[in-house]
């Protein structure tokens, strides 16, 4: 009898939990797509308005802000959903500039569009991949976060080096760390270590952002000779 | 790059750092030990978005 009730009482549990886990994935890819929507909308504004390029730095300063200061505060209140697209709001507007230079290029439109789809397939795939499979990759938390403190410190020590072939392995780097950011970031949603949608959201985005901001690059380094 | 975007992209940065490097000590201390298996599991797909990106710089 006892046993029974543990048994229906674990089963109930089970069930609860995995409608709670079905519940925040389905709300993080519905605010992700909504923040990657106003986000593209606000760099089209940025790319029409020809906002001059320090506009980025301001832009990624401000959003930072918001990140480390607001975003903690809110994150388990309604306020947290506008925080979060105050968030990508900013950071889009702050892609315009970036955008815009890469158009200029001969081949410009072909290579955003390139860097546009090669994200999304990124994505798609990673994401994927960690949510069929189920498994766990907490094991690579210390290893991505002492990876983006290493290419942290090269990129700041490339500012005033500014050394081409250091930036081609830096953005290389940050699209190979931030890929498994997004295998870190599904399976903690999947297995329980994350359980705010506003908070997965930010983090997927940041990874998504980053990828498509360093494919740019790369793709405009290699393409843009022609 | 002028100077003042230089000033701006050094400040910007040392500001993650100082956000990220609590966060990274934590990690470092706390993350499970991953087996041999587990990071294969992981370098799997890492190694085709590497393939994939190379791919899309051969074709641009």
């Amino acid at each position: 009898m006892a046993t029974h009730q543990i048994q229906t009482v674990t089963r109930t549990g089970a069930v609860a939990s995995t409608l709670a886990t079905n519940k925040l994935i389905r709300n993080t890819y519905t605010l992700l797509s909504l923040t990657l929507l106003f986000s593209a909308l606000m760099a089209g504004v940025s790319v029409v308005l020809r906002v001059p390029p320090m506009a980025y730095l301001l832009c990624i300063g401000g959003a930072f802000l918001l990140m480390w200061l607001v975003l903690p505060r809110t994150a388990n209140s309604a306020a947290g959903l506008g925080v979060v697209f105050g968030i990508t709001g900013l950071m889009g507007f702050g892609l315009g500039p970036i955008i815009s230079l890469y158009l200029g290029l001969p081949n410009g439109p072909q290579i955003v569009g390139t860097a546009f789809g090669g994200t999304a397939a990124i994505f798609l795939g990673l994401s994927g991949y960690a949510l069929m499979t189920r498994r766990d990759f907490s094991f690579m938390g210390g290893f991505l976060f002492t990876g983006i403190i290493v290419v942290l410190l090269a990129a700041l020590a490339n500012i005033f080096l500014a050394i081409p072939a250091l930036s081609l392995a830096l953005s290389a780097a940050i699209i190979f760390i931030m890929s498994g950011f997004i295998l870190y970031d599904t399976s903690r949603m999947v297995n329980g270590g994350e359980t705010n949608y506003i908070h997965a959201t930010v983090g997927l985005y940041l990874s998504i952002f980053n990828i498509f901001v360093s494919l740019l690059q790369l793709l405009g380094i290699m393409g843009g000779d022609d | 790059m002028d100077i003042w975007m230089k000033i701006l992209s050094a400040v910007l940065i040392v500001m993650m750092l100082v956000f990220i490097w609590p966060r990274a000590r934590q990690m470092l201390k706390e993350s499970p030990k991953g087996s041999s298996q587990d990071w294969m599991s992981v370098m799997i797909p890492l190694a085709a978005v590497i393939g994939f990106v190379i791919l899309l710089m051969a074709l641009v």
